[in-house]
């Protein structure tokens, strides 16, 4: 009998602890998917970061760094200056990335740092139970914005495709979601680019992947999917907001 | 003899590093140690190595980690405040059992402080580098020899017991110049099989982490990491003992403190004064044995130090408070003079 379909080998057998509708599941598999078919499983090196996702060591079936957090580029840089014949990726989510990490991912960047950032933006802060995230949404309820994210107070989100595609060191951004089977298999082929890249030595990649936390929006998994599409799709437009290398 | 060439404190510490095999410098500038990336940049370039100037302390130290989680022998310099911003990072490399070498060329504090020469974080070195349970071995060199020799034995340790070796020099350390030998120690080598550095299609995977959610499981691993402790305490403290045959009064001190100290211990036994001195070489594990013996013998003790009173809380402890201990100490970038140092002895040995 044929075998159709299977989990990837770059996955281990390990239970997602993941809340039930979140997103991070399929783009953990979608990762995993791209390091079976690019053939760099055995020589990839996975950096957890802080946040629901800390626990991704535990789940990509390669070597693996807990990174502290906003710290996984930085981690990231020194492994892959270590070892260039190896394959980086930080796996970070919106917290992580777009407000304690800034600093370095913004430089990891415009070092052109031959890595690959997968960037979860889930509008939300997971881990620690919903508060306010750099990319929560203008108005967005959180548990640190009770009244809905206040931009005359708090400012507005961060945009991190648009504000990475200002720097000369970035070789590839693309924001994509999972929101459907269209845009799964979009995002797919995004991740893939990412380490195509790295393996080309084409330097710093960056896919943002727009995802769910129906637990923490107060959300079924299936209305949760819709608050992305009407919500974060028109805030956060998908697409390629650079391609030093397209033709 | 192995010739001998005159070089700056800092500058021969980042020969050192490279002669005892480190390809991994990443670092910010920070008076006054900046002469160790600057050594660096022109350096590394040049055998195949990285040299990396990082966007914060911060970030250098998590490169660190990057690196050395991979099993090169990788390493961070700064001076105090900037050691300050990279604690976090220290504690990260003791949670996850990673050997590296971090260089703190200190300058007086608190906050941005001053930029002249300090010992006053002693306590951030030997106490608290980090959030947790945590020790790093701390090496103090009192000369330009120890702060290019110290690599190498720094290096040594960290990779021996996959943990990480401080060098804790005062400003005066880095910035002077001395006549140094090259010669100065053998690498030796350690298992790295725990390293990842992307191997996983040869061997089971590896994973660097610090994290364990499980109380017991954290517990357990925190009391394995005080065996390892308490081991490296038993067989790596080093001191320097001066004139402390006969001596009935002891000096505490270490780096400049304890160069001066000799100077003032000359001339006092010039005088007929009966003082030695021990230097504490390894901050920690700190000597604690060679002054609790001491402590049976002399007097009276005197901590010369660079700080508000920070060594004479171990050399309190280690003696068990048995003998009196005078402080004699600036701060803020002030070193003691030898007249400082010779007055302190004789108020110790009641001579007025």
């Amino acid at each position: 009998m044929a075998t159709v379909f299977k989990k990837p080998e770059a996955l281990t057998d390990a239970v997602f602890h993941y809340c039930p509708g979140c997103t991070h599941g399929i783009v953990h598999r979608l990762v995993a998917e791209v390091l079976d078919e690019l053939g760099v499983r055995g020589k990839a090196v996975a950096i957890a970061s802080v946040g629901c996702s800390v626990f991704s060591y535990n789940y990509f079936n390669c070597d693996a760094i807990q990174a502290a957090h906003g710290r996984a580029p930085a981690v990231a840089t020194g492994v892959k200056r270590a070892c260039p014949e190896s394959i980086v990726f930080t796996y970070q989510g919106d917290g992580d990335l777009a407000a304690i990490g800034t600093a370095e991912t913004v430089h990891s960047a415009a070092r052109g740092e031959n890595i690959t950032v997968i960037f979860i933006n889930n509008a939300i802060y997971g881990m620690t139970g919903g508060q306010m995230a750099p990319t929560s949404l203008p108005g967005q309820i959180t548990q640190t914005s009770p009244y809905g994210r206040d931009v005359n107070t708090v400012g507005f989100p961060v945009k991190v495709c648009e504000m990475l595609s200002q720097i000369d060191g970035a070789t590839y951004l693309e924001r994509v979601a999972v929101n459907n089977v269209k845009n799964v298999k979009a995002a797919k082929q995004a991740i893939k680019k990412a380490f195509q890249n790295q393996i080309d030595g084409k330097g710093f990649s960056l896919v943002e992947v727009l995802s769910t936390c129906p637990t923490n929006w107060g959300l079924t998994p299936e209305k949760a999917l819709t608050w992305l599409e009407e919500n974060m799709l028109p805030y956060y437009p998908l697409g390629v907001y650079k391609d030093k290398y397209a033709e | 003899m192995a010739e001998k060439v005159l070089m700056k404190g800092n500058e021969a510490l980042a020969e050192a590093a490279i002669m005892a095999g480190c390809r991994h410098y990443f670092g910010y500038p920070i008076t006054p140690q900046t002469e160790v990336a600057a050594y660096m940049a022109k350096r590394m370039p040049k055998i195949g190595g990285v040299f990396l100037q990082a966007e914060s302390e911060i970030a250098a130290i998590n490169m660190v980690i990057g690196a050395a989680s991979t099993g090169k022998r990788a390493m961070t310099s700064s001076s105090s405040p900037g050691i300050a911003l990279k604690s976090e990072g220290l504690s990260y490399l003791a949670g996850c059992d990673l050997p590296a070498l971090i260089v703190n060329v200190q300058r007086g504090g608190p906050g941005l402080g001053g930029i002249q020469p300090s010992q006053s974080d002693y306590f951030h070195a030997t106490r608290g580098a980090g959030h947790g349970d945590f020790h790093m071995i701390v090496l103090a060199p009192s000369s330009v020899q120890e702060m290019a020799s110290f690599v190498f034995k720094g290096f040594n340790l960290a990779e021996k017991y996959r943990m990480t070796t401080m060098i804790l020099a005062d400003g005066t350390m880095g910035q002077m110049m001395e006549p140094v030998s090259l010669e100065m120690g053998e690498i030796e080598s350690y298992d790295k099989s725990w390293c990842a550095c992307g191997g996983s299609g040869e061997r089971p995977r590896n994973i660097v982490n610090s994290l364990f959610l499980k109380a017991e499981e954290l517990e357990y691993f925190n009391i394995k990491r005080y065996e390892k402790y308490a081991e490296i305490e038993k067989n790596e403290a080093m001191y320097e003992e001066y004139m402390m045959e006969d001596a009935e009064i002891c000096i505490a001190a270490f780096g400049i403190a304890a160069r001066v100290s000799k100077n003032a211990i000359d001339e006092a036994r010039k005088m007929g004064i009966k003082v030695g001195m021990i230097r504490p070489i390894t901050l920690w594990p700190f000597p604690k044995a060679v002054f609790n013996a001491a402590a049976d013998k002399v007097k009276a003790f005197v901590s010369v130090e660079l700080s508000m009173g920070q060594l004479i809380e171990d050399v309190e402890l280690a003696t068990r408070c048995k003998k009196p201990v005078l402080l004699c100490n600036r701060s803020g970038g002030m070193i003691p003079t030898l007249e400082d140092v010779l007055n302190k002895i004789k108020e110790a040995g009641g001579i007025n």
